[in-house]
C-alpha cells in the first residue's frame, strides 16, 4: 500500500513536494479558474503570486521602517526629523530617498573582486527575503508551511552575514574589510545564544511549525510563551537582545561603526547596491521581531479572550468573513511587530555602541551561560510542576489541548487513505480551503477549524 | 515542473562544484562553494527531507564557509590571495579525485535505478503519520526527532496496520528476516539515541580540546592583560 504511492510520487512529474512548495489549494484555484494553464502554467503562476505577496512584505514594512527611523531618531535627539517629502510628517522620505539612490551612479573599485562585489548585496537581500517565505502572517496564511519552519527561516537569515562578509573581503578595502570581520565574529557568537533562545519555545510547545506555536499560544495573554515559566520570560529578553546583535543594530552596529570605520562593510558601495543592504537590515529587523511576536508574544492573538473569541466566532465559511477574520489577525500580528521595531528603533538611538571585545565577552561570557541555564531550567520546568503542583502547566489548558483540533493526529487516518486518490493529497491546504466555524474548546482556548473535516 | 528543478538544482550543484575546482582564487572558490552547496540543499528539499536541507543551508553554507572566509581574510597577507598549484601537486589531486569519481561512478552504476521506488518502499517499511500536519505541510522532521531520542514509531508501530500489503511486495520479500521478524510491540527499535548522545560527547571533548589548544601560553608570573 505504501510503496505504490512512493512510486507514484517519485515518478509523477508533479510530486508532493513540489505541491507543497508553491501551496497547492492556491494552485487547484488557479486550475479551476483558469483550465487553460495546466498544472505547469499554474504551479508558475501560483509561486509569482506567493513570491509576489511575500515581497510586499519584505519591502514595505522596510520602507515605512526607514521613515519611522528618521522620525524617532530626530524625536530622540530633539529634532523634527523628516518633515516636508508628501506632507507634514514626511511621509514619503523613504520615497525620496529610494529615487535619490536609483539615481546614483553605481561604482566599484578598481582594485575589488569585481564579481564578488557586485553579487554580495543580492546575497544579503535574498536572505533576508527567502526568510520570509517560511512566516506565517495569519492562521495557515504562509507561503511554505513547514514542520521545522523555525528552523528554516534561522537557517535561511544565517546566509545574510556570508553576503557582509563577502562585501566587507571584496571591497579591497582596509575598512570594509575591518567590517567584515567583525561582522563575521560577531554573528557566528551569536548564533548561538540565539538558536539556544529559539529553541525554549520550541521546548515548551513540542512543534517547530510556527503556525502551531502560535495556535498553542490562543485563550489569552497568559497563555503566551512570554508567560509560560520564568526561564521563557528571561528567554523572550534575551532573544530580543540578541536578535538586535544578529541584525547588527546599535548597540551591536559593530560592523558599521561610522566613528571608527567610514562605513564598515559597505563604505565602498554607493547607490542601489548600498541600499539593498539597508533594505535587507530593515527587513531583518521586521523578521525577527515577527519572530519573537509569533514565538512569545502571542502571534496573531490579541491576548484578550472576550476580543478572540468574537474573532474566531465571526460567521464561517471560506467566504469573505474567514478571510476578514485572518486580515484582522494579521493586522494584530504587524502591530505587535512594528511595536518591538520601534523598540529596536528606540534602543538604537539610545544606548551608546559597545566595543568589539565588550560585544564578544557580552556573547560568550554571558548570554551563552544565561541561554543554556534558561535552556535547562524550561526543559524542567514541567517535571518540577509534575512533581509538586501535578499539572504540567502554572495556568492555563495543558499545552496538549491547545493543539487545533483539525490537526490533531486522529484526523491524519483519514487523511493517509485518499493519498491514492491523490485528492487527499492536494485537499487540505490551510491556504485556501479551510474555512472558519467557531470552536471554543472548554479549555479556554480557541481554535479555527476546517469546516469541511 | 519537478524534473525541470531537478535539472536545474542538479546544475548549479555541479557547477559549482567545478567551479571550486577551476577557481584560483581562494574566497571566490568560497562563494562557488556556496552554490554548490546550497543547490544541494535545495535537492534535498526537493525530495521532502526538509530537515537535512535546513541542516545543509544552516552548518555548512552559514557555518562554514563563513568560518572559511573568516579564516582567510584574517590570514592572508595580500589582498586576494590565489593558489598557484605545482604540477606535482596537480597529479596528486588528479589521482586522488579520479579515484573518488571512480568509486562514485561504479556506486551509481551498481544500483538498479528502475526499480528504485519499490526498494524505498519496502526498506521504509511504513509510513506512520506522526504530529499534526500532513507531509505534504513538511511533516517530515518528527520521524527523525523521535528516532534521535529512541523511539523509532515508524519501525514498532507498522506493524499491526501496514504489514499485511508490505509483505505482497517482491523487493520487502527478499529483503527476508530485517523486515519481517520485526514483530510490533514485542521487540522495541532503538533509534539513535547512542549514537547520538556519543557524538555529542566526541564534540564536547574536542571543543574543550581545541579551547585548552588554543589558549594563548603565558607564565604565572606575568601580569595579567
Amino acid at each position: 500500500m505504501i510503496s505504490p504511492v512512493l512510486a507514484k510520487t517519485l515518478s509523477d512529474g508533479l510530486n508532493e513536494s513540489t505541491d507543497s512548495l508553491h501551496g497547492s489549494g492556491l494552485v487547484e484555484w488557479i486550475l479551476q479558474a483558469f483550465p487553460l494553464l495546466g498544472t505547469g502554467g499554474a504551479l508558475l503562476l501560483a509561486a509569482v503570486i506567493h513570491t509576489a505577496l511575500v515581497g510586499l512584505f519584505f519591502g514595505l514594512p522596510a520602507f515605512i521602517f526607514i521613515w519611522a527611523e528618521r522620525k524617532v531618531a530626530g524625536r530622540i535627539q530633539d529634532r523634527l526629523g523628516p518633515t516636508r517629502t508628501g506632507g507634514r510628517f514626511g511621509w514619503l522620505q523613504s520615497l525620496a530617498d529610494g529615487v535619490k539612490l536609483i539615481q546614483k551612479e553605481d561604482l566599484a573599485p578598481e582594485a575589488a573582486d569585481h564579481l564578488l562585489f557586485r553579487v554580495s548585496p543580492y546575497i544579503v537581500v535574498v536572505a533576508a527575503f527567502s526568510a520570509f517565505i517560511f512566516v506565517p502572517f495569519s492562521d495557515g496564511w504562509t507561503a511554505v508551511s513547514m514542520d521545522i519552519g523555525l528552523f528554516v527561516a534561522l537557517a535561511v537569515l544565517s546566509l545574510e552575514v556570508l553576503g557582509i562578509v563577502l562585501a566587507g573581503y571584496s571591497s579591497a578595502s582596509k575598512w570594509s574589510l575591518f567590517g567584515g570581520m567583525r561582522e563575521a565574529a560577531q554573528m557566528v557568537s551569536y548564533e548561538v545564544p540565539l538558536g539556544l533562545t529559539a529553541v525554549i519555545p520550541v521546548v515548551i510547545a513540542g512543534t517547530m511549525n510556527l503556525n502551531d506555536i502560535v495556535s498553542m499560544q490562543s485563550g489569552g495573554f497568559w497563555n503566551w510563551f512570554l508567560l509560560h515559566d520564568p526561564f521563557a520570560f528571561c528567554a523572550f529578553f534575551l532573544f530580543f537582545t540578541v536578535t538586535l546583535a544578529s541584525n547588527k543594530r546599535a548597540p551591536f552596529d559593530l560592523a558599521e561603526a561610522e566613528s571608527e570605520l567610514v562605513g564598515g562593510f559597505h563604505t565602498e558601495y554607493s547607490g542601489m547596491r548600498w541600499s539593498f543592504f539597508f533594505l535587507a537590515e530593515y527587513a531583518a529587523m521586521f523578521f525577527v521581531s515577527m519572530l519573537a511576536v509569533l514565538l512569545f508574544l502571542g502571534g496573531w492573538w490579541t491576548g484578550l479572550p472576550v476580543l478572540d473569541q468574537a474573532l474566531v466566532a465571526l460567521p464561517g465559511g471560506a467566504g469573505a468573513w474567514g478571510y476578514l477574520s485572518r486580515v484582522i489577525a494579521m493586522v494584530i500580528l504587524l502591530s505587535k511587530t512594528g511595536l518591538l521595531v520601534f523598540v529596536q528603533i528606540w534602543i538604537r538611538w539610545t544606548l551608546p555602541r559597545l566595543r568589539i571585545d565588550q560585544v564578544m565577552t557580552t556573547c560568550l561570557k554571558y548570554l551563552v551561560p544565561i541561554s543554556c541555564f534558561l535552556f535547562l531550567g524550561v526543559v524542567t520546568w514541567p517535571l518540577i510542576l509534575l512533581s509538586t503542583i501535578q499539572s504540567s502547566t502554572l495556568w492555563g489548558a495543558p499545552l496538549g489541548e491547545r493543539v487545533p483540533a483539525s490537526t490533531r493526529p486522529v484526523e491524519m487516518e483519514q487523511q493517509t487513505h485518499p493519498l491514492n486518490e491523490r485528492s487527499g493529497s492536494t485537499g487540505h491546504s490551510k491556504m485556501e480551503t479551510e474555512t472558519v466555524t467557531p470552536l471554543v474548546a472548554n479549555s479556554g482556548t480557541l481554535h479555527r477549524t476546517g469546516g469541511e473535516r | 515542473m519537478h524534473w525541470f528543478l531537478f535539472m536545474f538544482y542538479a546544475l548549479f550543484a555541479a557547477g559549482g562544484a567545478l567551479a571550486v575546482v577551476f577557481s584560483q582564487n581562494i574566497v571566490r572558490m568560497a562563494f562557488y562553494l556556496v552554490i554548490s552547496l546550497g543547490a544541494t540543499a535545495a535537492l534535498f528539499f526537493l525530495l521532502d527531507a526538509d530537515f537535512v536541507g535546513a541542516t545543509q543551508l544552516l552548518i555548512y553554507v552559514g557555518g562554514t564557509v563563513v568560518l572559511l572566509i573568516f579564516g582567510v581574510m584574517l590570514t592572508s597577507s595580500s589582498p586576494f590571495s590565489s593558489i598557484k598549484n605545482t604540477p606535482a601537486e596537480l597529479l596528486q589531486g588528479g589521482i586522488v579525485g579520479l579515484t573518488f569519481l571512480t568509486l562514485l561512478i561504479s556506486t551509481a552504476l551498481s544500483v538498479n535505478w528502475s526499480q528504485s521506488p519499490e526498494m524505498v518502499g519496502g526498506t521504509q517499511l511504513a509510513r506512520v503519520e506522526e504530529g499534526f500536519n500532513p507531509r505534504q505541510e513538511g511533516n517530515t522532521s518528527r520521524s527523525i526527532g523521535t528516532a534521535l531520542l529512541g523511539l523509532r514509531f515508524d519501525r514498532d508501530l507498522a506493524g499491526q496496520t501496514v504489514a499485511a500489503p508490505v509483505h505482497e511486495h517482491p523487493a520487502t520479500a527478499a529483503q527476508g528476516e530485517q523486515t519481517l521478524s520485526v514483530a510490533p510491540a514485542e521487540r522495541l527499535s532503538t533509534g539513535y539515541l547512542l549514537p547520538f548522545e556519543i557524538i555529542s560527547m566526541h564534540l564536547l571533548v574536542v571543543l574543550i580540546g581545541a579551547s585548552y589548544l588554543a589558549r594563548a601560553k603565558r607564565s604565572r608570573t606575568a601580569s595579567p592583560v
